[in-house]
This record gives structure tokens, C-alpha cells and sequence, in this order.
């Protein structure tokens, strides 16, 4: 299956860059998730939890202040004002 | 003639203690310009999103904002300068100001007055000795700017943005700060912010791969909406950057001057105390033998 690229920034610099299979992320009207072959978007987020899932299964989950989102093909971009990481866990999903 | 070799002695030490404290400021930068750097390449990937996003809806769709308009009839324009906190970088913080000052008598020209708003203490008191008006200043921060000074900044100058101009507001902004060309070059610039012109000078150069054809989440205006107030924050921050790197860079070379004028100053003054010493010398000599010759004869 192929994979998203993922990079989620802040102003600071890159928090996380990497492959993933999954990312989800709070949209401002509602949870947005994204496989790999999604239309390109761009979307605004509201405060909420961005979740990137690898393809192992690994999840990263980052608590975000707002910011946007850009899916271009199989290139994700999460830019965010602030983001605070969330203990990682493994997904049963 | 005592008195003149002491009086070198003197000079030769007060300009080594200088040279040491030269040297002092000129390591400190080095040790900082790689980190304002480090900064500056960190902030890239934020910046290159945000600016494509805001191409990707600039181009796709017709929808206006307040911030993409040009307001006219309005002649009142903010100038947002970025100098340095502390002296001893140069002509750093002077070519600045210059520029200012030529952007200042531009605008007057054209009949546009100009609000000043000021980040580095030494543009400050610039100003403040000349009793001109500072509508706000920041100091404190210049050579590590912080991304929620940039965000207060950013704030304040929107916030004049869209106030009407009766009340204050604000029909422009422009940015004189500090271009970091590299180590050796760093060039003061004017760029004008608001309103923003998003299509020309954002895409960046060489970059001809076609947007894709976005879907807008809420919808256009509302995405609009949430990207430009964080670009114009973005934009700011980087010319915060880029002035705090420019500034070290600055004061790494002019410290380094400082030094090497100072060593020539040291070997100056050394070679005149000796020769001092050695007229001294020679003097009491002759007084010797002329006295010894006068008991002689």
C-alpha cells in the first residue's frame, strides 16, 4: 500500500518527518483522516489532536493549537502554531 | 622624558585590556551566529508550507481579502524597523536607519505619513533622542528573536491594519531590516507588506511544478482567513531572523577589526616607549661624560 509523506511543522522547525499509513487531524468542521491516495485539500484545524499512524502501527499523537493542513498526492503537510507530543502508543486498530 | 615613556607604557595597557574585551565580543558572536542560523534554516520548512498554501489559494480562487486590497485615500504608513539591541556591530544598525530614513522622506514625498514602529533598542533611542514618535517598540530579543515576539509583533501591525484610519489604522506596512546574504554580506532592505501581494515575489523561483487543483476545507475564505494573519506573522519572523543573524555576522566583523587595530595600536605604542626608553638612556649618558669631563679637566 503506498505510504503518505508526512511532515508536520511548526515555527520553530520540523516536529516529525517521516512515512506514515494514516494521519488524522481535527479539522474545523469535524476529524479529518487521510489515506494515501487522498484529494488534494487544504483545510484549516482548530485545537485538537493530530494523530500520524505509521505503517508498522506505531502512532504519534501531538496535541495542536491550530494551524492548517495540505494534502498534495501522497504529501502531507501539518503546519501548526504549537503542538505538544502525546505519550506514543501502539495502535490495535 | 621619564614621563613620556611612562605615559606610552600606559596607552600600550589600557589597549590591551581593550583588545581582550574586543576579542571577547568576537567569539561570543561566532558562538551565536551558528545558532542564528541554525534558527533561521529551522524556520524554513514553516514558512515554504505556509507560503505555498497561500499561493495554492491565491491562484485558485477569486476571493478578495482585507488584507490582499489596497486601501487608498489612506496616507498614513506603518514602518516596522528592525535594528539591534547593543552597539559594537558596525555600521549595523546605522545602515538601517539610513534606509529608514531615506523610506521616510520617500513616503513624505508622496504625501504619506509615516508611524514608526521599532524592534532593537539602539533604533529606539535613535529616535527617541530626536523626539520622534514611536507608535510601539520591542527590545530585548534581537539576537534570538522568539517566535511569540514575531506573533506580537504580527499582531499589533494587523491590528493597525484594520483599524480605520480615523482611528489610528494604518494603510501600508513596510519592514526595514537586515537581508543575511552570508557570512561576509548582509544588505539592509525595504520590503512592503501590507497589503500583500501574494501572487508575484511569494511562488518561490524555480519552482514550476503546477499546484494541484485543492479542495478548500471549510471553504476558500475561510482558509484565507486563518493563512494570511500566520504568513504576514511568518514573514516577520524570518526578517526577525534574518536581521539577528545579519547582526552577529556584523558584530563578528567588526570586533574582529577592532582587534587587529588594536594589536597595530600595541606595536605602535611599544615601538615609541622604546625609543623613549632609549633616548632617555643616551641622555643620561651624555650627562655622565659631559659631567665626568667637566670634573676632569
Amino acid at each position: 500500500m503506498a505510504q503518505l509523506e508526512v511532515d508536520l511543522v511548526d515555527t520553530d522547525g520540523t516536529i516529525w518527518s517521516g512515512e506514515a499509513r494514516q494521519v488524522s487531524a481535527p479539522a474545523s468542521d469535524g476529524e479529518i483522516g487521510i489515506l494515501a491516495g487522498h484529494t488534494p485539500v487544504l483545510s484549516v484545524l482548530r485545537h485538537g489532536e493530530v494523530r500520524v499512524i505509521e505503517a508498522g502501527g506505531a502512532v504519534h499523537r501531538w496535541s495542536v493549537e491550530g494551524g492548517f493542513l495540505s494534502v498534495d498526492g501522497d504529501q502531507v503537510t501539518v503546519v501548526v502554531d504549537a503542538a505538544e507530543a502525546v505519550a506514543a502508543g501502539t495502535s490495535g486498530r | 622624558m621619564a614621563g613620556q615613556q611612562r605615559v606610552y607604557r600606559q596607552r600600550v595597557r589600557s589597549t590591551q585590556s581593550l583588545k581582550k574585551m574586543f576579542r571577547a565580543q568576537e567569539l561570543i558572536a561566532a558562538s551565536r551566529i551558528g545558532r542564528a542560523r541554525d534558527r533561521m534554516a529551522a524556520a524554513a520548512p514553516y514558512s515554504r508550507a505556509i507560503t505555498r498554501a497561500v499561493s495554492a489559494v491565491a491562484t485558485h480562487s477569486d476571493v478578495t481579502h482585507p488584507l490582499l486590497a489596497e486601501r487608498p485615500g489612506t496616507t498614513r504608513v506603518a514602518v516596522l524597523v528592525v535594528a539591534a539591541d547593543r552597539g559594537m556591530a558596525g555600521a549595523y544598525t546605522a545602515s538601517v536607519i539610513r534606509e529608514t530614513e531615506r523610506l521616510v522622506t520617500r513616503l513624505r514625498e508622496e504625501g504619506k505619513e509615516a508611524v514608526l514602529y521599532v524592534a532593537g533598542r539602539r533604533a529606539e533611542s535613535y529616535f527617541r533622542f530626536r523626539k520622534r514618535e514611536l507608535a510601539a517598540s520591542w527590545t530585548g530579543e534581537s539576537d534570538s528573536p522568539s517566535s511569540e515576539l514575531a506573533e506580537e509583533i504580527a499582531s499589533t501591525l494587523l491590528e493597525a491594519f484594520d483599524t480605520p484610519e480615523a482611528d489610528g489604522g494604518v494603510g501600508e506596512l513596510h519592514i526595514v531590516s537586515t537581508q543575511f546574504v552570508n557570512m561576509v554580506t548582509q544588505r539592509p532592505q525595504i520590503v512592503r507588506m501590507l497589503p500583500l501581494e501574494v501572487v508575484e515575489g511569494v511562488a518561490p523561483a524555480g519552482d514550476h511544478e503546477a499546484l494541484p487543483l485543492y479542495e478548500f476545507e471549510p471553504d476558500p475564505e475561510q482558509v484565507l482567513d486563518a493563512l494570511l494573519p500566520r504568513y504576514v506573522r511568518t514573514r516577520i519572523f524570518a526578517c526577525l531572523l534574518q536581521a539577528a543573524a545579519s547582526e552577529l555576522a556584523a558584530r563578528q566583523r567588526a570586533m574582529h577589526t577592532a582587534t587587529e587595530n588594536a594589536e597595530d595600536l600595541i606595536r605602535t605604542y611599544t615601538r615609541l616607549a622604546n625609543q623613549a626608553r632609549q633616548a632617555e638612556i643616551t641622555q643620561e649618558i651624555s650627562e655622565i661624560v659631559s659631567g665626568a669631563d667637566a670634573l676632569a679637566s
